[in-house]
């Protein structure tokens, strides 16, 4: 028993740890004084203030329209570079895979720098299209790394089934395989998505001058100190997103739960 | 008799409030293959579990050779378990997932090789000291589990499901490696399965279970011609079991026709279940037979014919060597000592549930 | 068959355009000077003691942190593996949500925390406990590496450690093994593949970081990851940036080797 309640002790402290600096700044959102280090009363006014402040609300809007142009694109191309690589023979498709993981596996800046080395030597100009097309590139390997477990999982002849009874091949994928292949897509797109959002390193070294993401917004601010408004904002974001991961989350729990109790003996 | 080295008593273990063993209780005699034999969800694997060590019952005791072992651990037991799907340790050898056991018992070296060297020949592998379990077939891999366990000469091996993954031509083989095992070692084989043909070649004693009880307890001889219920009858072999009316001793009305037969102390007009071999019912021409009917459905199976026939309104099994084509008008006859009476399930727990498998 | 093979072009030729390509123009740059020639220099430039000394102490403070993190990650995944979550994706929520919140903001967050007068310092004052002067001193940067990057040690080492057969463990157990011996035999080696890739994971981000160092370390220490990046936003020497690259690449390179040693069959992924 004192066994357990450890376990439940450090499985706590360590929750502290990861969610405390959120809770901070849940509460620094909700202060009143402009600095982080004093308490100055609580207030809501910089959520008032957030949705006036142009700047704060067009480096939200550059956020998510690049992770979200990001993310779609790469599960696209991910997915469909999936198909083919299963169909690789053994040696190419290792090739490809290796290839694949380098911008997981490598530094995020050594990917930013060698991105901003590219674009420069290719001339383009500095700003959304660049940050999309890198944001891209370090999407797809997340896309390909959860669909590729449901394509090896595939019992091959459904889709061949699905041939035989006349299907044609586009129709016979949407019809059989991707179904399928599904939940693997949506949790590579999820998790491209929140990489883009995250993501500061990269955007760092690809963005223009005039072009500002959420990230690169806040490093600028960190010398002249944050605005507020910046905390209300993220406080929003977070408790939307948890809201939403709750309201999805709510259903297939119970779902798995009561099949593993019926599996169970 | 040998003596009783394993006595379960009173055993009873839930899961999420669901009953999978009800007051069990089995003795298991030195050196005997008892196999636990039901459909899956039965309990047969959670009494082997029980037995084991991986889990404590929430009632009852067991014990072995005098001692109450129901709450030492697995490590402190004096058995080993071959396990479903052969547990092999797959970051270790063929030699070090054998010698795993010597080791921790700080075993001499010379001792432990000497051990290997036997072991594996006792599988027929000798050799395969370097390999690792991933490059060995399933039959393979079985082999090295037992000889994983008996290494550590445990007074008696717990085999769960041990063939279960392996295709028939290979369980037929293995089933036979067992039994020569068994002799060569001269210890207790505690065997888990669902598949009836292997409970019948191996066992010296059948427990067949459903739904947490104890169904029957027999040699496979006994629980093939004399099952106690309609489960028994029916998950051991085919069979054609009918409700029938037992007269008085010796006589049973079946589907409206009196046929003498052996039982006696059934009593007198009592409702029963008899159970008929398929081998056992005869059929000759109409004039003969007691009971008339026409065939059905022919199959050939090979080692007999497999026919159909509609009599009284039930549809008979049977097997036969010769064969009377669809549509021929038979009649049938089984002989008294082939007529199998059984009481009628007197609660809804023993009733015969459909078998799934 | 060909057909099939044809869906993937266009990501071979977005993998070699935007992974390759631009790989080879870090080379590129990192091996010649401004006028174009071929040069080791921006190379050797690592040994001059400034960059030296900070390849030293990032090297330094990445490894410390991934030896906390591991020694923090391993019995926490142990025991989110003993509580018998049914939830897979629950466990990797947890550890995925934080990461809504921006980074920067979450780093900045431990300053507010750990400065002198902060939170923490005021909580171990109220409990008569000697306070924590750690901000913008190198543990300051290890703990906001831990802090970052502990997910990602977690997640496979959780990973790895359901993919045990339960099986494995009883039959370890049923041949002897007490408690110790079945995790020092057992489990740990069925892990490894898990564990290298939770160092490579928190390694490689940890060596070269550039804003945890800014943030919580104050200006003044400078590791390798600050090198780079000012090179290619300050200095403008992208050649020098590009030679020092390459010798972060070098880390990189032998990290990749022995995840892929210990891991053929990407058993140890985060997913």
């Amino acid at each position: 028993m004192i066994k357990n309640a450890a376990k439940k002790i450090y499985i706590i402290l360590i929750f502290i740890f990861l969610y405390a600096p959120i809770f901070t700044l849940i509460v620094l959102s909700f202060n009143a004084s402009r600095t982080r280090a004093k308490w100055g009363g609580f207030t809501v006014k910089w959520y008032v203030e957030l949705f006036k402040n142009d700047a704060i609300m067009q480096a939200l809007f550059n956020t998510l329209l690049i992770a979200f142009i990001a993310s779609v694109t790469a599960t696209i191309i991910g997915t469909i570079a999936c198909i083919s690589i299963m169909n690789l023979k053994k040696r190419t498709r290792a090739l490809v895979i290796g290839i694949t993981n380098i911008p997981m596996l490598n530094a995020d800046i050594v990917t930013g720098i060698s991105l901003m080395l590219l674009f420069i030597s290719m001339g383009l100009r500095f700003g959304m299209g660049t940050i999309l097309l890198s944001h891209i590139t370090f999407c797809i390997p997340y896309v390909i790394l959860s669909v590729m477990p449901r394509m090896k999982q595939l019992n091959p002849h459904t889709y061949e089934a699905a041939l035989d009874l006349g299907a044609g091949p586009v129709y016979g994928f949407f019809k059989v395989v991707f179904p399928d292949i599904l939940p693997g897509v949506l949790s590579g797109f999820l998790m491209a998505f929140t990489m883009s959002l995250d993501d500061f390193i990269i955007t760092h070294f690809t963005k223009g001058a005039g072009v500002d993401t959420l990230s690169t917004k806040i490093y600028t601010e960190v010398k002249k100190g944050i605005k507020p408004e910046m905390y209300a904002l993220s406080t929003l974001i977070f408790i939307t997103v948890l809201i939403l991961l709750l309201l999805v989350n709510k259903n297939p729990d119970e779902k798995t739960t009561k099949q593993l109790k019926s599996e169970k003996h | 008799m040998n003596k009783k080295l394993i006595d379960l008593q009173n055993i009873s273990k839930s899961f999420d409030g669901q009953m999978i063993l009800d007051d069990l209780n089995l003795y298991i005699r030195e050196n005997e293959f008892l196999t636990l034999l039901g459909p899956s969800g039965c309990g047969k694997t959670t009494t082997l579990r029980i037995l084991g060590g991986f889990e404590t019952p929430d009632s009852g005791k067991v014990i072995f050779d005098d001692t109450d072992i129901t709450k030492l651990p697995p490590n402190k037991r004096q058995l080993n378990t071959v396990f479903q799907k052969y547990a092999l340790f797959t970051h270790m050898t063929i030699a070090e997932n054998i010698a795993f056991g010597l080791k921790i018992k700080n075993k001499t070296k010379s001792y432990i090789d000497d051990k290997i060297k036997y072991a594996l020949k006792l599988v027929n592998l000798d050799g395969y000291e370097n390999r690792m379990p991933d490059s060995l077939s399933g039959g393979q891999q079985q082999r090295i589990a037992i000889a994983r366990a008996i290494v550590n000469e445990p007074k008696v091996l717990l085999l769960d499901e041990p063939l279960g993954a392996l295709d028939l031509k290979l369980r037929q083989d293995m089933q036979y490696e067992l039994i020569r095992l068994k002799n060569e070692l001269g210890i207790t084989f505690i065997y888990v399965t669902h598949d009836q043909e292997e409970a019948l070649t191996m066992s010296d004693t059948i427990v067949v279970m459903n739904q947490g009880y104890i169904q029957q307890i027999g040699t496979p001889e006994s629980i093939y011609n004399e099952p106690e219920n309609a489960f028994v009858a029916d998950f051991i072999g085919d069979s054609n079991i009918i409700s029938a009316t037992m007269i008085e001793d010796k006589l049973v009305e079946i589907l409206g026709t009196k046929f003498p037969c052996v039982d006696t102390g059934f009593g007198c007009n009592k409702p029963v279940d008899v159970v008929i071999r398929p081998e056992d019912v005869i059929l000759s021409s109409p004039a003969t037979g007691r009971i008339k009917g026409v065939v059905t459905h022919l199959i050939f199976k090979g080692v007999h014919y497999e026919m159909e026939v509609t009599a009284n309104g039930y549809e008979w099994l049977v097997h036969s060597t010769g064969m009377f084509p669809v549509g021929t008008e038979v009649g049938i006859d089984v002989d008294p000592f082939n007529i199998q009476i059984m009481n009628k399930p007197a609660s809804e727990d023993e009733e015969a549930v459909k078998i799934d498998e | 068959m060909n057909k099939k093979k044809m869906l993937g072009t266009p990501y071979f030729i977005w993998s070699v355009m935007f992974i390759l390509v631009p790989l080879g123009m870090v080379f590129y740059y990192g091996l010649t000077d401004k006028s174009g020639a071929f040069t080791f220099e921006n190379i050797s430039a690592i040994t001059s003691p400034e960059h030296s000394k900070a390849l030293f102490l990032a090297l330094l403070l990445s490894l410390i942190a991934t030896v906390i993190c591991l020694l923090l990650a391993y019995p926490l995944a142990m025991i989110l593996c003993s509580m018998n979550i049914n939830q897979h994706s629950f466990i990797v929520l947890i550890f995925i949500l934080p990461m809504w919140m921006n980074f920067l903001l979450r780093t900045l967050a431990w300053q507010t925390l750990l400065e002198k007068t902060g939170v923490i310092n005021n909580i171990l004052t109220f409990l008569h406990l000697p306070t924590l002067n750690i901000i913008n001193t190198p543990y300051a940067i290890i703990f906001g590496m831990v802090y970052n990057f502990l997910p990602f040690m977690v997640l496979p080492i959780y990973n790895s450690l359901t993919k045990i057969d339960g099986n494995v463990i009883n039959a370890a157990q049923d041949l002897g093994a007490n408690g110790l011996q079945v995790f020092t035999k057992i489990t740990l080696p069925l892990t490894v593949p898990g564990i290298i890739s939770g160092i490579t994971m928190v390694f490689i981000p940890a060596l070269t970081t550039f804003v945890i160092s800014k943030l919580l370390g104050g200006s003044k220490i400078l590791l390798i990851g600050n090198v780079v990046e000012e090179e290619f936003t300050q200095a403008s020497n992208w050649h020098l940036g590009s030679g020092l690259s390459i010798v972060l690449m070098i880390f990189i390179i032998i990290n990749m080797v022995i995840s892929t040693i210990f891991d053929k069959d990407g058993e140890g992924s985060v997913l």
